[in-house]
């Protein structure tokens, strides 16, 4: 194409073919992923409504502080809400500190070789083993060889053997965005590294390090796989309102068993409970999001640079 | 002044398989600054990074050679890296203050070195103004103590990074191209804030501007790929480079 070198001065800015063409090409493109965005946000929209739509008749404080009745066709999902906050915080409990500091080994002490290569590339693969293998692990190594049973521990160790590896990926990220220069500012000044973590690395970092482990709730709520051989159970019935119902030796419900259970294991009960049950699991992975949100909030004010 | 405080022999280092710096020897004079110029990769930083051996952090690092520092080896067992580096004290390109107030930027490195909570509010106070004096902050800053320094200006980054260092007692101040990041008000603040504490410490400045290697330092060296090529006092080796090497440098004509 020639350039046309004598434009007049009124025409000079006026626009081309080709600058018609890209303008068309750049609204095209942007419309393009705005509608990509809206598919997005439209199934979590329509699930979450259609889920309060149709559980609407039972929810209620009742619903959540109950046990399930008559074979589970009436009732609420105490112990199985009860359970799964059980096997939650038990397998964080675990998964968390070994994680973290993991992650921590991993990222700020850990020289580059072979043995951290192989290691690293564990956590990724780890990170992908669908959640039954992890089921027949926990099974043959928690419950068979540990002789724990099928009880809650079981079940929690097996969960967080499961999250573990997602939870140092998290870490080592939130860790790796602390600019290097803080570091080196800090040995030379002689802090050893424990000093550098401990003052400047972990303050910078525990916003990014507590989302990580947060997320990993959703997945250890919903999970159904790993717990169901290893620690809970189809029914049983533990005093409503007390928050100790549960011993970690004993089984349990979860919530995501329940809802397996009451949708395809026992005929003829209502529609209500299982979307009932939904609400509940969804309601609480939301609520443990959006705490974390929270605490992502606070402590990004408080963030130093 | 004649004393020489930092003393290397055929000291040679290794980032893996490559070689980065070659029998380097060199003698560098207590309380003067000395200035050490050459094209980007010839070794500056990485000769800077031995005298407080944070080389040995980045991992992969083989050195062969002594080096003396006010007459003890560094590479001696019974040499702490801790002590060391807090006597040997290293400023960078880019002003690196710490994400925590003023305050605890000049107070991080005494406090990393003494007993947890030894150190009592009017000790401390006095330690901070004393440090922002002697860098020309005080008067700045004496009312944003609190403030995050990683929102301060450049300059003062800069001067607070070399505050940071005098709670420490450093005897030797090692600045790898410290005016870089700033315009030239800064850099013109920061090299006579280094004149003023020339005598006090000891200095080594990697510069790529040759106008402030002739401005501010004592002595010279030029160096280039891994190997020390020239040093003289830096009247002498800007005018009458003995090298041609040195010489092509010096006058611009490298390349």
């Amino acid at each position: 194409m020639e350039i046309n070198t004598e434009i007049s001065p009124e025409l000079m800015f006026t626009e081309s073919s080709i600058g018609k063409q890209n303008r068309y090409i750049e609204n095209g493109v942007k419309i393009f992923f705005l509608i990509m965005t809206c598919l997005m946000i439209l199934p979590l929209l329509l699930i979450v409504g259609y889920l309060i739509y149709k559980a609407f008749p039972v929810l209620s404080f009742e619903f959540l502080f109950t046990n399930p009745k008559d074979n589970m066709r009436a009732g609420g999902v105490w112990a199985p809400f009860l359970g799964t906050i059980y096997l939650v915080v038990v397998s964080l409990m675990v998964a968390a500190p070994i994680g973290v500091f993991a992650a921590v080994y991993l990222n700020e002490y850990a020289r580059e070789n072979w043995f951290t290569r192989i290691v690293n590339l564990a956590v990724v693969n780890l990170a992908g083993v669908p959640s039954i293998v992890h089921a027949l692990f926990g099974v043959g190594a928690f419950v068979l060889f540990a002789g724990l049973g099928e009880s809650i521990l079981a079940a929690s160790l097996t969960l967080a053997i499961m999250t573990l590896p997602v939870i140092i990926a998290s870490t080592k990220e939130a860790l790796n965005a602390v600019p290097m220069s803080f570091r080196e500012a800090c040995w030379n000044l002689g802090a050893t590294r424990w000093q550098t973590i401990r003052r400047i690395v972990l303050p910078n970092s525990i916003s990014g390090i507590l989302t990580g482990v947060i997320l990993q709730v959703s997945r250890a709520a919903g999970e159904t796989a790993p717990i169901m051989f290893t620690g809970a159970v189809f029914y049983k019935a533990i005093a409503e309102g007390n928050v100790f119902a549960y011993n970690i030796t004993d089984q349990c419900m979860a919530l995501s068993l329940h809802l397996y259970t009451i949708s395809t294991q026992v005929p003829d009960v209502s529609d209500v409970i299982p979307y009932g049950t939904a609400i509940v699991l969804v309601g609480s992975v939301l609520f443990v999001n959006a705490a974390a949100i929270c605490v992502r909030v606070y402590l990004r004010t408080r963030k130093k640079w | 002044m004649n004393n020489y405080c930092i003393e290397t022999e055929k000291l040679s280092l290794w980032y893996g398989d490559f070689q980065a710096l070659i029998d380097v020897s060199v003698k560098i004079r207590e309380g003067e600054i000395t200035s050490l110029i050459g094209p980007s990769g010839c070794g500056k930083t990485t000769l800077l990074r031995c005298f407080n051996r944070v080389n040995e952090r980045y991992g992969n690092v083989t050195t062969k050679g002594e080096i003396q520092i006010l007459g003890k080896n560094i590479y001696d067992p019974d040499v702490s890296l801790l002590e060391l580096r807090k006597t040997v004290g290293m400023v960078f390109q880019r002003p690196n203050p710490l994400p925590i107030s003023v305050y605890d930027n000049i107070l991080f490195g005494i406090r990393i070195h003494s007993q947890f909570r030894s150190l009592t509010r009017s000790q401390s106070d006095e330690i901070v103004e004393e440090a922002l004096t002697s860098v020309f902050l005080w008067d700045d800053l004496k009312d944003k103590l609190k403030t995050k320094a990683t929102s301060l200006q450049l300059e003062q980054q800069q001067k607070l990074c070399i505050a940071r260092l005098l709670p420490l007692k450093p005897k030797v101040i090692l600045m790898d191209e410290p005016c870089s990041a700033l315009d030239a008000k800064g850099t013109q603040a920061v090299e006579e804030l280094m004149s003023i504490l020339e005598g006090s410490y000891t200095f080594l400045i990697v510069t790529h501007n040759m106008a402030q290697a002739r401005r501010v330092s004592k002595e010279c060296i030029y160096m280039f790929l891994g190997e020390l090529i020239e040093h003289k006092d830096t009247q002498t080796l800007f005018e009458s480079p003995e090298h041609e090497k040195t010489a092509d440098y010096v006058q611009m004509r490298y390349g």
